[in-house]
């Protein structure tokens, strides 16, 4: 679907100076093979997908996940694998050196049960990568000082997660999302724990700037296929967002009960 | 945390619908977590002194076996053929020899093995943490001890002599390796030794303390079930497919992002079974003799085990394929370790 069709026009996605037409971002962890996520990044016309620069396999040109990621997609590299700011530093310069672009995804994570990024790591990881000239966009849970921080240190977005990484639970954390979204002029993009394309729609409709996904698309029957369904779920939230969604109401609030009476003759 | 009595509930209940339906909810969480991927490792078995005397084992202090320590070209020479497989996670291995196997020692073995491999595993045995910090700082990201069991009479019998007598020593290696830095600890029990269901209760605690006291370290699980060496039986494993199984489910559902290791020593049909159910990691092309991939003939091998599963990489790759896996060589591309 082109947004120049739709009968409310859209702006691009502009991330950190640089317009895209998708709104999805996509995972590369966990895949059947290679080529389903390769299919994956085809049917969703996702424009940016992340990868982690600590399972990008050089030595296997078969395994090598660089390899089925088009050029025309920005890679966004991650630091899964850090457990500080001072590991993140490192991965982060070493996907420079590698060739892997100055785009980085933070991702501090010290805690191998529950998976929750260290937020206080991220902000130092951010100030520092900032200042090297990265773009940088932290993976946090949603915590509008910490964002703010993050605005400070010249985040180019802040990716609040939605539930648990892999959980498939949605918008667990919709109401913390929803504050950041209203407060942070930066793009909230909703990472983590999105399990289905109605959860990804959610989001949108609250007003999120991007989804990313990885498990729901990786670990489905048909990867491709969800691809294709969660970014057209995000384009639908997207215009719902724009539309303005009418708020829920109760069934029985026909008349005015309480200031009517300024109306009476 | 499950209580012993749900363990042994667990354990003792035969009816197939059961195991069914917790290993359905194993392949779910194993699936969720840890995706349609299988990782890949070998081990090298660098030296086989051992000063502990261990009834269990091939390499024990008073087997009369030939007792042999590969010098760095031997080393070398082992890595370059397990590299040729394209494994790239490698698991050093020695007997339990502070005299004979150094820290010096196999700091020299992980600077080799930096050469061929992407992530570098020791079993060995137990030391002091600023010795795992010198391995760490050396580009050693994973440990794995076992405590082979946690029943402390029993440990006492099988643990006659050497350094591993030491229960409570051996209990905080994980803890030790963990302070020290390393990123990745394998711990487990070896199935025949002792009460299973007690077993398996005081190994889920110790994880559960280790993961409180040391949440950034990724675990994993092994569940050794006791082989004949060399054709002969030291110790019975009477824990059938069954009730592995159900340990490995078991597992799985109470501790969703631990990984599940799985080694040669189980026979082909059930390895490929329980990829995915719960297993993540898969030893392959195995040999259990210090030499034994390039330097002895297989008379003249002294393996620490007998493996079943003799297929080669290719073969194990190629299976892992059919079931709709992914094998990955690479968990993770190493970087510095900085103390």
């Amino acid at each position: 679907m082109n947004t120049s069709t739709l009968p409310i026009r859209d702006t691009p996605f502009i991330l950190a100076g640089k317009a895209f037409a998708s709104r999805f971002l996509l995972g590369t962890g966990k895949f059947q093979s290679k080529q389903d996520l390769a299919n994956s990044v085809a049917t969703s016309g996702t424009e940016i997908v992340t990868v982690a620069l600590r399972r990008i396999d050089l030595d296997h040109h078969e395994e090598n996940i660089i390899e089925y990621i088009p050029q025309n997609v920005t890679l966004l590299t991650n630091t899964s694998g850090a457990r500080n700011a001072q590991e993140a530093i490192r991965i982060a310069r070493l996907a420079k050196e590698a060739g892997h672009g100055n785009w980085i995804k933070i991702e501090v994570i010290n805690d191998s049960k529950y998976l929750l990024p260290d937020n206080n790591e991220t902000i130092k990881a951010t100030e520092i990568l900032v200042k090297e000239g990265f773009i940088v966009l932290p993976y946090v849970s949603p915590d509008l000082y910490v964002a703010r921080e993050l605005v400070k240190a010249g985040a180019a977005a802040v990716m609040p997660l939605g539930s648990f990484i892999g959980s498939n639970q949605g918008l667990k954390t919709r109401e913390m999302i929803k504050v950041l979204i209203n407060e942070i002029d930066l793009p909230i993009i909703v990472d983590a724990g999105i399990g289905a394309p109605s959860q990804a729609a959610e989001a949108m409709e609250l007003g999120a700037a991007a989804v990313l996904a990885n498990t729901a698309v990786a670990t489905a029957a048909q990867p491709a296929a969800i691809a294709q369904a969660f970014a057209l779920a995000v384009q639908a939230g997207r215009l719902a967002h724009l539309s303005g969604v009418p708020q829920k109401r109760s069934l029985a609030d026909a008349s005015s009960p309480l200031t009517g009476f300024l109306y009476e003759n | 945390m499950i209580s012993l009595t749900q363990i042994q509930k667990l354990l003792t209940d035969s009816r197939p619908e059961t195991l069914e339906a917790l290993a359905k909810d194993a392949q779910r969480l194993t699936e969720q977590n840890f995706g349609r991927t299988i990782s890949l490792y070998a081990p090298v078995y660098l030296s086989n002194y051992c000063s502990s005397h261990c009834t269990y084992c091939g390499f024990h202090s008073l087997n009369k076996i030939k007792r042999i320590k590969l010098t760095g070209e031997e080393t070398r020479k082992e890595m370059t053929a397990i590299h040729a497989t394209g494994i790239r996670n490698i698991l050093l291995l020695t007997g339990e020899s502070y005299k004979f196997t150094p820290v010096s020692y196999l700091k020299e073995a992980a600077m080799i093995a930096k050469d061929f491999f992407q992530g570098i595993a020791i079993e060995v045995h137990p030391m002091q943490t600023s010795e795992y910090q010198e391995l760490y700082t050396t580009g050693v990201d994973g440990v794995t001890i076992y405590q082979e069991t946690y029943d402390k009479v029993r440990y006492t019998e099988v643990h006659i002599s050497g350094y591993k007598k030491d229960y409570d020593f051996r209990r905080e290696t994980p803890a030790r390796a963990a302070a020290a830095g390393i990123r990745q600890i394998s711990m487990g029990i070896l199935l025949g030794l002792s009460d299973v269901t007690r077993d398996v209760y005081e190994l889920f605690c110790h994880l559960r303390e280790m993961e409180k006291s040391f949440p950034g370290v990724e675990y994993s699980l092994s569940f050794p079930r006791l082989r004949t060496i060399k054709g002969r039986e030291f110790a019975i494993c009477d824990i059938d497919d069954r009730t592995f199984l159900k340990i490995l489910c078991l597992t799985r559902v109470l501790f969703p992002r631990v990984g599940l290791n799985l080694s040669t020593r189980e026979h082909p049909k059930l390895r490929d079974h329980l990829l995915g159910i719960g297993i993540t990691k898969v030893s392959a092309g195995s040999n259990t003799a210090v030499g034994g991939y390039t330097l002895k003939t297989i008379e003249d091998q002294d393996p620490q085990f007998d493996t079943e599963d003799k297929r080669s990489v290719a073969e194990i790759v190629a299976m892992i394929k059919s079931k709709g896996f992914d094998p990955v060589f690479t968990d993770w591309r190493p970087i510095e370790n900085k103390a």
